[in-house]
Parts: C-alpha cells; sequence; structure tokens
C-alpha cells in the first residue's frame, strides 16, 4: 500500500499528521506531505486508511496493492 | 440575543439564527430542514440561504467565484470594506489576495510552532482550577472555559495578560451583538480600534517577539502591510479565536456531565481523548461561518439574489446522515471522522492546530481534577446565539 496527499486539495487540517506521524509530515506552513515515497509498511495500514477516512478534504489517497 | 426581532413562524421560510429556540436546540431545526427544504431561505437580515446537507455546504465553501468572504458574520448591513482583502484578512478576503495574506501567517500556527505552548496552557488550566478549588458547584463556562483561549491569544499577541476580560467584551459585542443597530455596532468596532491602536503604538515602541510584532514588520509582494490589513488581521485573530474554542471546551464539558459512562470511559482510558475530542468537535461544532452571493444567479435551483447572505452551517453538515453513520448519535470512540467543525477549503480556520491542543489540554485537565462531575442545575445552562454556539453558563456539581 502507497500513500500520497493531494496538495491541491489539502488545506492543513493536519488530520493525517495526527493520525499517522510515521506516514505523514507536516511542512512550516503546517500542509502535510507523505513520508519518503508513502510506502505503507504492512502494520500501518490501518493507521493510512484511517488518516484517509479523517481528511476533510479529501486530500489524502491509498493506492492499494493489488 | 434576538432581543427585538420576531420569533420565528416557519424554520423553513423565516429562520433566524439568533432565535431563542435556535441557540437553545438547533439540530431538529436541520434535521428537519435538511430533508424536507435543504436550501431554506428566509428574508430576515435583507436575504439568507441556509443550507443544510454537507455536500451543499462543502459546494458553497469550495465557490469561492460566486459567494465572496467579504464579510462572513450575517447583519443587517453590508460590509464597506472592499473586496478582495475585506475587513480583517484573511478570512474576509477573497483570491488572489487571500493567498498571500494566508500564507504569511499559517507557519505561526502550524502544529510545531504551538507545540510549545502546551505546557503553559496546561498550567493556566490548573491555576483557573485552583481559584474555585473547594467549592462544589463551579461554572465550567464562566470560571474556566472562557478564560483559555483568551490568556493563550493574548500571549501569542503580546498582549497583556490581564486584558482577558476586555477580549471577551468585544468578542461578545462582535459576534452575538448582530442585530444590534447599526450606531451601536460602529460604536463597538471603534473601541476596539482604539485598543489595538495603542497595544500597536506600544509594539512600535518596544518590538518583540511575538505576533503583532510580526505583523507590524511584515511585508506582502515586497510592502509593508498596511495600517488597515494589521489591524484587521490582529482583531481577526483576538476575535476569531476566543469564544469558538471556548464553546468547544464547553460543549464537550456539557456533554461529559450528562454522560456519566462517556466520562467514565475517558477517566479509564485517557487515551481515548484526541477520538473523543474529534467527536465532540463533529457533534457541537460551535462555528457557522457566511458568504455572500457575487451576483444574482440561479444556484442549486435558488434564485439567489446578490448581497443575500448565505450561511455555511458546518454544525449542521456534521449532522448529515448522507456523510456520518448514526449522525445524531454522539460516538466517543468514532474511528472515521471526516467531520467539517474547522471549516473546508481555502478559508479553513487558520487556528485549528491551537484550537485542538487547547480543547485537549482543557479536557485533559478538568478530567484529572474532575474524575466526576454533572449538571448541577439544567435551567442555569445558556447557550449563545448566532453564529458561534456553545455553552455561555454552564453550573457543573464537582464536589
Amino acid at each position: 500500500m502507497r500513500v500520497h496527499v493531494d496538495r491541491d486539495r489539502c488545506q492543513g487540517h493536519n488530520r493525517c499528521y495526527a493520525l499517522a506521524p510515521e506516514l505523514f509530515d507536516v511542512d512550516d506552513y503546517g500542509e502535510a506531505t507523505e513520508r519518503d515515497d508513502g510506502t505503507v509498511p504492512p502494520e500501518l495500514e490501518d493507521k493510512a486508511r484511517l488518516a484517509a477516512a479523517n481528511c476533510p478534504e479529501f486530500a489524502v489517497v491509498l493506492e492499494e496493492d493489488r | 440575543m434576538s432581543g427585538h426581532h420576531p420569533p420565528v413562524s416557519d424554520w423553513a421560510t423565516d429562520f433566524d439564527h439568533t432565535d431563542p429556540a435556535w441557540a437553545a436546540d438547533p439540530f431538529p431545526i436541520w434535521d428537519e430542514l435538511r430533508e424536507t427544504c435543504p436550501m431554506a431561505h428566509s428574508e430576515r437580515y435583507g436575504g439568507v440561504w441556509l443550507p443544510t446537507r454537507h455536500e451543499d455546504i462543502a459546494d458553497v465553501a469550495y465557490d469561492t467565484d460566486r459567494f465572496t468572504s467579504r464579510s462572513i458574520v450575517v447583519s443587517e448591513t453590508r460590509p464597506v470594506a472592499p473586496a478582495p482583502r475585506g475587513i480583517a484578512p484573511p478570512i474576509s478576503s477573497d483570491p488572489p489576495f487571500h493567498h498571500g495574506a494566508r500564507r504569511m501567517l499559517l507557519p505561526a500556527f502550524s502544529p510545531k510552532a504551538i507545540a510549545p505552548l502546551e505546557e503553559y496552557t496546561r498550567q493556566y488550566c490548573h491555576d483557573l482550577l485552583d481559584a474555585v478549588a473547594g467549592q462544589e458547584v463551579i461554572d465550567g463556562a464562566v470560571d474556566y472555559s472562557q478564560h483559555i483561549p483568551v490568556r493563550v491569544i493574548a500571549k501569542m499577541l503580546g498582549f497583556p495578560e490581564e486584558d482577558g476580560e476586555k477580549f471577551r467584551e468585544f468578542v461578545h459585542d462582535v459576534l452575538e451583538g448582530v442585530d444590534l443597530p447599526p450606531e451601536q455596532r460602529l460604536d463597538n468596532f471603534i473601541k476596539l480600534d482604539a485598543y489595538l491602536t495603542a497595544q500597536a503604538e506600544d509594539h512600535l515602541a518596544n518590538p518583540r517577539d511575538d505576533l503583532t510584532t510580526f505583523l507590524l514588520e511584515a511585508e506582502m509582494d515586497g510592502e509593508p502591510l498596511g495600517r488597515e490589513h494589521i489591524g484587521g488581521t490582529i482583531a481577526l485573530l483576538l476575535i476569531a479565536g476566543i469564544d469558538t474554542t471556548w464553546s468547544a471546551i464547553g460543549a464537550s464539558l456539557w456533554h461529559l456531565a450528562n454522560n456519566p459512562d462517556d466520562l467514565a470511559r475517558l477517566v479509564d482510558d485517557p487515551d481515548l481523548l484526541p477520538v473523543a475530542m474529534e467527536e465532540f468537535l463533529r457533534a457541537y461544532a460551535p462555528v457557522t461561518m457566511a458568504r455572500l452571493v457575487k451576483e444574482d444567479m440561479e444556484y442549486k435551483g435558488c434564485p439567489m439574489k446578490q448581497d443575500e447572505w448565505v450561511l455555511l452551517s458546518f454544525p449542521s453538515a456534521n449532522r448529515d446522515p448522507r456523510e456520518f453513520e448514526q449522525a445524531d448519535e454522539v460516538i466517543i470512540d468514532r474511528m472515521e471522522n471526516r467531520h467539517s467543525a474547522f471549516g473546508l477549503g481555502i478559508h479553513r480556520c487558520i487556528g485549528s492546530n491551537l484550537a485542538r491542543l487547547e480543547l485537549r489540554v482543557a479536557l485533559e485537565v478538568f478530567i484529572e481534577r474532575h474524575p466526576r462531575f454533572s449538571v448541577a442545575d439544567p435551567d442555569g445552562v445558556r447557550w449563545s446565539g448566532g453564529q458561534v454556539r456553545g455553552p455561555r453558563t454552564l453550573p457543573l456539581r464537582v464536589g
């Protein structure tokens, strides 16, 4: 699984950073990005789903492995 | 707060967000409108629209082309401050001016920038409870909630901490005085302006490491900010964070006072608080914003006229069953919670990280000090009217 923050949609609510700081970081403006290339270790997949499900702007995008 | 307004006869055609019935319990009103008249209209205030579904509220919030933020508080009059800056940038600004005016402020309110305020906030919460220690009944709003955001924003702006009472008067005048006669409203603005001017002059003479000095020295597009921009932004920071956060803290305490099982669960499992807090923000979202219609148009089948208001009821969006399962129930371990208590789109509350910090710490300290409390007198609870809803008096039995 991979996560990605759509920077055009992100408005800095910081829900993803609060719920899954292992997967997301915020910049000086409080806007979020995925860490590294967004690869989600298996043990953090639930947190990634939670981050996506809590973003008010639908800015957190999940890519599930096939 | 409605005072001289006639009572509402029909919520679909004559609603008034300052009506005492709305202040006391707005949820049944929104629930019914959402199903029967999802874009309600009232002739009051020169015309107001009220979308109650999440989808419609989001669409208006995102549509900065057809709806202007020139004023975000409904009143009988229309703002004189010109677009795109408006009276209190960036909340009253439209694109493209909005972008720079907001971007300049964002770093001061990022999660990492405000984290150092946690211990200060925690100590202050303890001080407030120390001051009423030994009393069997304390007022969760008057003795506690209302002081916290005032003190923290005063510290960030570098204003005298003892001026908290003055700030609260300003907030009351601006937000709950929406239906006062225009002369009286103007008078209130003049008082606020005089206070801010004195603070700005003091900071010009004695620059220091705070938000006021930052704004006085800030530049946009290579130019210093104008006096009106600085004054408007300081007024915004002072006012916007105060009764909103105090309402969120108070409403959360009110819920816990009425739901001993939820309180006991948080006492046993403090790690649940960050999740529970989001549910309180969803279910009791304090803030409703407003927009003005830019030009006559038909929008979602509604004949909207230029300069009519649109109330953006994020609290109603948060109760929309299309978006939330069991939307009308408060479920403190609701893990999926895409609520919009802090708004949607480019005007997302800039202080949301600070508000969350204050709300979390205020609840942590209160629960730690008073693991059991209840409403002492249900008739003594008074909720504010207007666009910020929260308990203004909240007698709690703690002893």
